[in-house]
């Protein structure tokens, strides 16, 4: 079934299909293994203690009675682990990554490991836990953004002083830094405008929700030499890690990337890998180190929370004269919050003469955020989604029209610099318009929300290699883990390349040793930069094939060329010979010069940036607060999709997260500044019932620095539902909802004239 | 503590392991036997990874002793298929694409079979609170509901 693209004329067999994943068949019959399904000869099992307090000294830690346990072979302090030369490459600041892992002098979270143990069975570990006597100096705590930017707050970093202020503060804050980004005169623009909206909306934090806890496996050798096996989405970047917080050489240390059981950005840092190997070098033997759910929970990388105030402007034609935001994300315990990501996207869909936006990275005494699926985007693009939806109801005209009037389009200059190439924002705006779901009837008690959102896609560090076999199939090899079936598309690009069949291609993520950097699958990179890899070392391998015929056929190498998996003599001069497949050439590799292969090592750019645009409807039960999401449409631009299934399954799975966050999820801190819903059944994240079929459609405007036009889909879909449905249910209620989650107690209020 | 002799049946096989008092059935099943399919996502009945069907009702394992499955019958992910020959759900599940990371996925083939042991042709609604016990955050469950319509329908065939 061949697949014709419209933009461009060019016909694929299998770019544009909907085969059956490489790694399927294991993933449904249990064969497949995670990060907590291997074990080693002679496997010790670790487990960590957790700091019980919010923000505490640490006077002493004794370990004598946990180390006279029977059956314990070590235990872990902060004392073990120490800074050495390595991570470069990683954009964290490595203290700050060693103190998460392990704290030194203070516990800043409820949750932050303070010691850990590994010993021949889970439950001697356990038991030796409670053993290690802790003394604590407890502090005073702050886990709230306003209270931590408040003058009195209880201060967590004594020597931290806000950067990027003028002048330079002379107090410690727990302020860590301000950014600014714009253009124009926003006070120009709000002169001009007839309507204006200023709000402050609140987002809670969420979690990424992966349903596999994090796990690993260590094994640290008497020679020196290490190796991981972990679940994560970047087992480069745990090597980096890894070797510098153990201070060991990079190049001794070899991770291999488990199966992953969902990741969502909560998998892009260490937690538990560097303590794994770290008592396995204390005692010689493999380590298995798995978090408990409640460990996910208060230990891992949840967002920010998030304070933003929005004004923005227009006028009676429905043109937007300035937006102004100004955002406070808290990162958890340490600076680096996405505050920068978050003010970026929070314009980024919207074509605006006037723009500024400021952001302030605050700590509190939470765990150290992660990323989290567009990271810092859900959250502004609800406040500012929301202006807009209220100011299209003022000037009285439709919200998609009011969004398609001030839409980005190629050669907009974006709010935070860059002027965009070919975007299809307009086009899912469109289409949403044009859909049934925009055109149908609401019922009683219903609303419905428009919003659009924006990720920008990222390239980088990339390496791939194929090699083809002698029976005239090829293998892939990437360096990026595959979190939702980026083994099929590899291998439906290099089958689209080399002009063999799907089924003939296999491909591999490869461990740290056995391939060139990689960064991590994150951003919604791999299809882009792996795939664009990818294609590259299968056209290196086409050259060798036709450099191959060419030998055999006695003719130039530039006069063979390579069309449908055969390579032909081209050009007066050739010859006349019939093509010879790559299963021919393939069989006589060895005979022609030895093995055939391609690879490809560059960091990847040209990326294409993403729009998408939601219709959300949503129903509530004026006497619960209930909200029942009823019917929603994800409508994105793809660019390409290379496996159009795994692209409306990236957009129904941030569909349904982002509902989760819109209505329900959020860390809930008590007084004591201890996490109160460690667990599934308080951290209520969607379950089947709960929501509708997601309806998709797929818009492709191809990104030209894409051999197939890939854009990269994973992160955008979760950008507009907080503000869709936000809208929805400002509609069901008439008025205006400025929380996240909107959970029944919240819609209740509002129904209620709260 | 000692631990406790065991004499089960798991996928048709006569097993014997050694488990703690304490020790749930998933750990049992993972740790003793080897069946690494079932998975801990929460260990607290709240995600349905590693369900089994336990003398033919189905349970979270991680919620069962392992010390409680003796003289019982166990049927686990690993006893889905039959031999090279994929049950009709697991071929549906790669035909729609419905799993994206994978780790909900025997959790949701295992309570799918038992669902359509008992009722071979369950509407959408029925479907989808059968399965509100098993967590998925990947797909939005969409594509996992019309697996399960589209093997039903076939299995009625």
């Amino acid at each position: 079934m061949n697949k014709i693209d419209d933009i461009s004329g060019t016909e694929y067999k299998y770019v544009g299909t909907r085969p059956v994943r490489p790694d399927g068949v294991d993933k449904v019959t249990g064969k497949a293994q995670f990060g907590a399904d291997l074990y080693a000869p002679g496997m010790l099992f670790a487990k960590i203690l957790r700091s019980p307090h919010a923000h505490a000294r640490i006077l002493s830690v004794n370990t004598d009675k946990a180390e006279a346990l029977d059956g314990v072979k070590a235990v872990l302090t902060y004392a073990d682990l120490e800074l050495g030369d390595g991570g470069h490459d990683l954009e964290d600041d490595m203290n700050h990554v060693l103190e998460n892992v392990m704290a030194r002098g203070k516990a800043l979270y409820d949750g932050h490991a303070v010691a850990a143990v590994a010993a021949n069975s889970a439950s001697i570990a356990k038991r030796a836990l409670k053993l290690i006597d802790v003394e604590y100096e407890v502090l005073p705590h702050v886990t709230d953004i306003e209270k931590a930017i408040a003058p009195d707050a209880p201060i967590i970093h004594e020597d931290m002083y806000t950067q990027d202020m003028d002048p330079k503060p002379e107090k410690p804050s727990n302020v860590a830094r301000r950014m600014e980004i714009g253009h124009g005169d926003i006070e120009a623009g709000f002169e001009k405008a007839d309507f204006i909206f200023e709000r402050r909306f609140r987002t809670e934090a969420a979690h990424q929700g992966y349903i596999e806890p994090h796990a690993c496996l260590a094994n640290y050798r008497s020679d020196g030499h290490a190796e991981i096996w972990c679940c994560t989405q970047g087992h480069f970047m745990v090597r980096s890690a890894c070797a510098a917080l153990l201070g060991m050489d990079l190049s001794k240390l070899r991770v291999t990337a488990s199966e992953i059981g969902g990741g969502f950005g909560g998998k892009t840092t260490v937690f538990i890998e560097p303590v794994a190997l770290a008592l396995s070098r204390k005692c010689g033997r493999p380590v298995k180190l798995v978090m408990d759910r409640d460990e996910v929970f208060r230990a891992s990388g949840p967002t920010p929370s998030s304070v933003i105030d929005v004004k923005i402007g227009a006028n009676k034609e429905g043109v937007i004269t300035a937006g102004f935001a100004e955002l406070w994300f808290q990162g958890g315990a340490f600076p680096g919050s996405v505050i920068d990501l978050g003010a970026m996207c929070s314009f980024a869909c919207y074509n605006l003469e006037n723009v500024k936006a400021i952001g302030w990275d605050v700590v509190v005494n939470r765990p150290k955020s992660a990323a989290y699926r567009a990271p810092g985007a859900p959250m502004a693009a609800f406040a500012v989604e929301s202006a807009l939806d209220d100011l299209a109801d003022r000037i009285g005209i439709d919200p998609i029209d009011f969004r398609l009037k001030n839409a980005a389009e190629e050669g907009t200059i974006a709010s935070f610099g860059p002027k965009f190439r070919r975007i299809g924002l307009k086009e899912t705006l469109e289409a949403a318009k044009a859909s049934d779901h925009y055109n149908s009837q609401l019922g009683p008690n219903q609303g419905r929300g428009v919003a659009s959102g924006f990720w920008f896609n990222f390239g980088g560090t990339t390496s791939a290699s194929i090699k083809i076999e002698l029976d005239g199939t090829a293998v892939v090899t990437v360096g990026t883990p595959d979190i939702g079936g980026s083994r099929a598309s590899m291998c439906q690009m290099a089958a689209e390349t080399l002009g063999i069949p799907y089924e003939d291609v296999r491909c591999i993520v490869a461990d740290t040793s056995s391939l060139p950097y990689s960064a991590t699958t994150e951003g919604s990179r791999t299809t882009h930069s792996s795939g664009m890899a990818t294609v590259y070392a299968a056209q290196n391998a086409i050259g060798v094939m036709c450099s191959r015929a060419a030998m055999i056929w006695g003719i130039p190498e530039d006069a063979v060329d390579w069309k449908d998996g055969h390579a032909r003599p081209s050009g007066a001069n050739a010859g006349d010979f019939e093509p010879m497949s790559l299963a021919e050439i393939a069989k006589k590799a060895h005979e022609t010069g030895g093995p055939i292969a391609g690879h490809c090592e560059f960091e990847a750019g040209k990326v294409g940036q993403s729009f998408g645009t939601h219709i959300a409807d949503a129903e509530i039960d004026p006497e619960t607060g209930f909200t029942k999401i009823v019917r929603y449409t994800v409508i994105q631009d793809a660019g390409r999709a290379i496996h159009p299934s795994y692209v409306e399954g990236q957009y129904q799975g941030g569909a349904v997260q982002g509902i989760g966050w819109a209505l329900n999820e959020e860390y809930i801190y008590g007084e004591d500044g201890r996490l109160q819903n460690a667990g599934f059944l308080d951290y209520r994240m969607p379950v089947c019932s709960d929501v509708p079929m997601i309806e998709t459609e797929i818009v492709e405007v191809p990104n030209t620095g894409h051999p197939f036009g890939v854009r990269g889909v994973g992160e955008t879909p979760i950008a507009p539902p907080l503000g869709a449905i936000g809208n929805a249910l400002s509609h069901a209620i008439g008025r205006r909802m400025d929380t996240i989650p909107m959970s029944p107690p919240r819609v209740l209020e509002a129904v209620n004239g709260g | 503590m000692s631990n406790i002799h065991v004499s089960a049946t798991v996928n048709g096989d006569a097993v014997e392991f050694l488990c703690e008092p304490d020790e749930s059935l998933l750990d049992s099943l993972r740790d003793r036997l080897a069946l690494t399919g079932s998975k801990e996502g929460c260990g607290t009945g709240d995600c349905g990874a590693c369900s089994v069907v336990l003398d033919g009702r189905l349970v979270c394992s991680c919620l069962v002793l392992g010390a409680e499955a003796d003289g019982r019958t166990i049927e686990t992910i690993e006893g889905v298929a039959d031999g090279d020959d994929l049950h009709p759900l697991q071929q549906k599940f790669l035909d729609h694409a419905a799993l994206q990371c994978g780790i909900c996925t025997p959790g949701f083939l295992v309570a799918a079979k038992a669902l359509l042991e008992r009722n071979p042709d369950p509407d959408e609604t029925e479907i989808r609170y059968w399965l509100a016990g098993n967590l998925c955050r990947c797909t939005g469950y969409d594509k996992i509901v019309r697996a399960v319509m589209d093997a039903a329908e076939e299995m009625r065939q």
